[in-house]
């Protein structure tokens, strides 16, 4: 699925999809080390959590390690739900391995016996190879001598059971919702164990770090943002597909290397990420540098192309639609907010609503930042305000 | 001893348990946070988001419901950036919800009105969601209704139905704009799972589910010349209505309802706990008869433990989930349907008016009373034995509209036949109660003394503890009884069905073994019934209950067979507990019902 590019700027990982199939070496290696060996090898690798939130995966390990519980899980989130992403569904189909080494050396650390795929319903057909592969790899465990075994559980179309803690109530057979936190599932997961739940290419990644050691993976990247990232680039680029690229780079280098050279804005990150427009991308970097300060944005590898032929207004109305729909409905800010702010753009393209109803609008999605319950609702007001901010003439003409 | 967390609230330092939430800290201060989806009989769930405080240090808000505190947290509870935020929040509410409060049931005790009204949300700058809502409304079911439009999807209900009463009949539906709270299939009430207990009513927030109302039919029988209506009330209500009309928690006011009542029209003012006395003659005797059967007669087709019927809730609840234990039962009927089996037959006889010219209605703490008294088998006067079940807060309707000043009425006595109540009567109302009435009068009649415990109490059946366990010795047994000597007789008592479901889940498993239990369907018995005043917690519930323990020391008489009116009854109509006539008229049958 890797497209060729025509013009070679940014650089080119080829880490996660390579395809050496030495995971029994890998682990017996991993193994003959000790617990805090690895984890700190974890810690200093830099590696964040891949799913988009950019959790610092050492330390989720370090967190779920430390409860003195015996039963303990850990879980791949393979909801892959964000619009615009597509690069797990390559991992799972490529390099299964490498993501059930990821769980098995997590298990090993926190002392976990189960682990499980949770696998969006939409990728069913994905099951026969992985339970094929997950014969192999549990065979390469009883050589091992590792006890662990992992399970696929099948999701049911929810883009909110990405959300880790809707993941666990779902697979507890409950209605996807997110969970009041803390307690935090290091502490209170699945079935009320400490459990970590980590991202398909964040597995994949642990695997290519106990390969090469956490320097290698440093040395890529930038700042708190180290190591390469796959990217599901789609939109008006003349190659779309799935690309393994370093951290840090610049929207503008981005755009250099994918635009179709008419590029008006990119959306960072799928629905639930930010715009950048034309006159930011040189100012704007890929990465996780913490606190949102709008100059680093993070992803969880969707980064959609937008040409000046595309209605921001179609844009951010289609986003909505995708919010009003996906909320879980639970609380009040992000079910109501986001059926008010789909209603409120179209009233004011309407000239219902004064565009002074904009201001408004915008303010709401604030109050939808501050008081969601997770991060889906606090997430709207990412694309909303980033759109609206900055393409405002095309929201009322 | 758990240890303390210090932390500050608006500057104040507070030092509390460590498990403890934020909002609960709140309160040690008496600075008090708004909330809707909180409630104290429930578990947290965080989703109205209107409870939200700034914890210094934290950019996002937190909902102090559901955020435990931690030591130096530093809490501020009304910022401009914590008032906006809840602003917003209730602004956001009213938009889904269809506003008309002034012909809205719950107007006056709508918690969404008054925290509406408490942030002053006088205009309105959002779109009105409701037009493209497709709400649904469900007034199908005799007992409860529900209405979306009403809804702000607090899952208080749901949570209800679930955690405290083990049903499940409403659950949430889809997601996002589409979040409903539904049932199976989105089918009516009343065709569903549910046991019309109402403890979704009173733990709903606002006018999203509500009893149905039988007030203006019962004004049209007052109306009426040439009906004679008669009225019945219920043990709870006495110690309920007051709180509805203005007085403290746990008032007992017998006396002031009985005269408002009159005031009203009724034409006979009549008491439940005479038939709740009834019931403990032919129950007590029912389980004296399987008690023989299985002790002596060796009859293994007896079915033990016995359970008492007088609850509706619960009758529905075992009939969906255990149909097997349908013959543990007792036959009874509740009193409210003896009663109405003798309101048209004895009592029409003995005032001499035509049954068909009578209606009789009752007042009842309680929802599912309105059910019960459209079962198709409640008919065996001839008549429908009950024609309207009123709420307490539904008589409250009727007392304020007629524009009685409660708080002002001289006390007035119960009309008769069939207004003379004992105390044991009167403590059918709580849970524990049927269990002692019915002890004090069975193991006086076995052994020919009262019941071992200091002023008839049986302090060990009492209170609000959701499984209760007494176990009395049977010694000194009267000739016809002798059968009975030594054994000791095993009774357990619950309130909830969640609890009544754990009871039954421990006696299937055979881990236990019981001759008698008594379940009651609400927390707390009748007193925390469906058709109780708002709100309800069980610190509200200890004050009912306190009031009518108070209300049996203060009776003249205090057990079931020493009410004159039953030993009367007995002799002019009745002749005998469970006699052919008794049969006929107070006891019934029960069916199974499905799952969903």
């Amino acid at each position: 699925m890797t497209t060729t590019a025509t013009k070679k700027q940014l650089h080119r990982i080829d880490l996660i999809f390579n395809n050496d199939d030495d995971c029994k070496e890998i682990l017996r290696n991993a193994l003959s080390r000790s617990d805090q060996e690895i984890v700190n090898e974890m810690v200093n690798s830099g590696l964040k959590g891949r799913g988009g939130a950019g959790f610092p995966t050492g330390l989720k390990w370090k967190l779920t390690a430390e409860s003195k519980e015996k039963e303990k899980y850990v879980i791949c989130n393979a909801d892959e739900g964000e619009p615009g992403t597509f690069k797990d569904r390559e991992i799972l189909t490529r390099v299964p391995h490498k993501v059930l080494s990821g769980m098995a050396m997590c298990a090993k650390i926190i002392g976990a016996q189960k682990g499980y795929i949770y696998l969006r319903g939409e990728y069913k057909f994905l099951v026969p190879d992985l339970k094929k592969e997950l014969r192999k790899f549990h065979d390469i465990l009883d050589e091992l001598g590792l006890d662990f075994r992992v399970e696929i559980f099948l999701g049911s179309g929810a883009y909110i059971c990405g959300e880790e803690s809707a993941l666990i109530e779902s697979m507890e057979g409950k209605r996807g919702e997110p969970r009041n936190k803390p307690p935090f599932p290091s502490v209170n997961g699945f079935k009320g164990k400490p459990t970590v739940v980590n991202n398909v290419e964040t597995l994949a990644h642990s695997y290519t770090i106990l390969k090469f050691g956490a320097k290698k993976f440093r040395d890529l990247g930038v700042k708190d943002s180290r190591g390469s990232k796959v990217f599901s680039v789609s939109g008006d680029t003349p190659i779309p597909g799935i690309y393994e690229l370093e951290l840090g780079m610049t929207v503008q280098d981005f755009v250099d290397d994918f635009g179709d050279g008419d590029c008006k804005a990119v959306q960072v990150g799928g629905a639930s990420g930010f715009l950048v427009p034309r006159k930011r991308f040189a100012k704007t970097t890929i990465g996780y540098e913490g606190k949102l300060t709008g100059i680093s944005l993070p992803t969880g590898g969707s980064m959609m192309i937008f040409n000046s032929s595309r209605s921001m207004y179609n844009v951010l109305n289609n986003y909505l639609e995708f919010f009003e729909e996906e909320s879980c409905g639970q609380c009040t800010p992000c079910r109501v907010g986001c059926q008010q702010l789909l209603k409120g753009i179209k009233a004011v393209k309407r000239g219902e609503k004064p565009t002074s109803y904009l201001d408004q609008l915008l303010k709401l999605t604030e109050t939808m930042k501050l008081t969601a319950k997770c991060g889906l609702g606090q997430s709207v007001a990412n694309s909303f305000s980033s759109i609206v901010e900055n393409f405002r003439e095309e929201m009322i003409y | 001893m758990s240890n303390m967390v210090n932390l500050t609230i608006n500057g104040i330092a507070v030092s509390v348990e460590e498990n403890k939430t934020i909002l609960e800290a709140a309160k040690h201060l008496h600075i008090k946070i708004p909330t809707l989806c909180y409630h104290k009989d429930l578990c947290v769930a965080g989703n109205c988001r209107v409870c939200v405080v700034e914890q210094v240090g934290n950019h996002k808000l937190v909902a102090s419901c559901a955020t435990p505190v931690a030591e130096g947290m530093e809490i501020n509870t009304n910022t401009l950036k914590v008032r906006n935020c809840r602003k917003h929040i209730i602004e956001l509410l009213l938009t889904e919800h269809r506003e008309e409060c002034t012909k809205c049931y719950r107007n006056g005790h709508c918690e969404l009105q008054a925290l509406s009204a408490e942030y002053q949300i006088t205009n309105q700058d959002f779109i009105d969601l409701v037009p493209d809502k497709n709400y649904t409304v469900d007034r199908l079911s005799p007992a409860i209704e529900k209405d979306d439009s009403k809804c702000i999807r607090c899952q208080r209900c749901v949570r209800t139905c679930a955690e405290i009463q083990s049903v499940g009949a409403i659950a949430v539906a889809h997601k996002g704009s589409e979040m409903k709270i539904s049932t199976f299939f989105d089918r009516s009430l009343d065709e569903v799972v549910c046991t019309n207990c109402g403890q979704c009513i009173v733990h709903c927030p606002t006018g999203a589910l509500t009893e149905k109302s039988y007030v203006e039919k019962v004004w049209d029988a007052l109306a009426d010349p040439d009906i004679h209506v008669i009225v019945q009330t219920a043990p709870a209500v006495r110690v309920g209505l007051g709180e509805e009309l203005g007085l403290g928690l746990g008032t007992r006011v017998t006396g002031k309802m009985v005269s408002a009542l009159k005031r009203l029209g009724f034409d006979s003012v009549l008491d439940t706990n005479f038939t709740a006395d009834l019931t403990i003659m032919e129950e007590g005797t029912e389980l004296l008869t399987r008690l023989k059967r299985a002790l002596v007669d060796d009859d293994p087709e007896v079915a033990l433990p016995m359970a008492t019927s007088c609850s509706p809730g619960w009758v529905k609840y075992i009939e969906h989930k255990y149909p097997e234990y349908l013959p543990n039962l007792s036959t009874c009927k509740s009193p409210q349907q003896m009663f109405g089996a003798l309101a048209k037959t004895y009592y029409a006889k003995n005032v001499n008016v035509a049954p068909e010219n009578i209606i009789s209605v009752s007042i009842m703490p309680c929802t599912a009373k309105k059910f019960e008294a459209n079962r198709p088998e409640m008919k065996d006067s001839g008549y429908k034995d009950v024609d309207f079940v009123l709420t307490t807060r539904e008589l409250a309707v009727m007392i304020r509209q007629a524009g009685i000043e409660f708080e002002k009425l001289n006390d007035e006595s119960f009309d008769s036949i069939m207004g003379v109540g004992s105390g044991a009567g009167a403590i059918f109302g709580a849970t524990g109660g049927v269990m002692e009435a019915a002890l004090r009068t069975a193991y006086e009649i076995v052994t020919g003394r009262e019941v071992p415990f200091e002023n008839l109490e049986i302090i060990p059946v009492r209170g609000l503890e959701g499984v209760k366990e007494v176990t009395i010795k049977i010694e000194g047994t009267v000739e016809a009884w002798n059968f009975l000597e030594g054994v000791e007789l095993k009774c357990a008592i619950t309130n909830g069905l969640e609890n009544a479901h754990q009871l039954l889940e421990v006696i299937k498993k055979g881990d236990k073994f019981y001759h008698f239990i008594e379940i009651m369907a609400c927390p707390g018995g009748c007193l925390g019934g469906g058709g109780q005043p708002f709100p309800v917690d069980n610190e509200i519930r200890m004050q009912r209950m306190n009031a009518l323990y108070e209300e049996d020391r203060n009776l003249p008489i205090r057990k079931s067979h020493e009410n004159p009116e039953i030993v009367q009854i007995y002799k002019e109509f009745l002749d005998e507990p469970l006699s052919h006539k008794s049969h006929k008229l107070l006891h019934t049958s029960y069916v199974k019902r499905e799952q969903y």
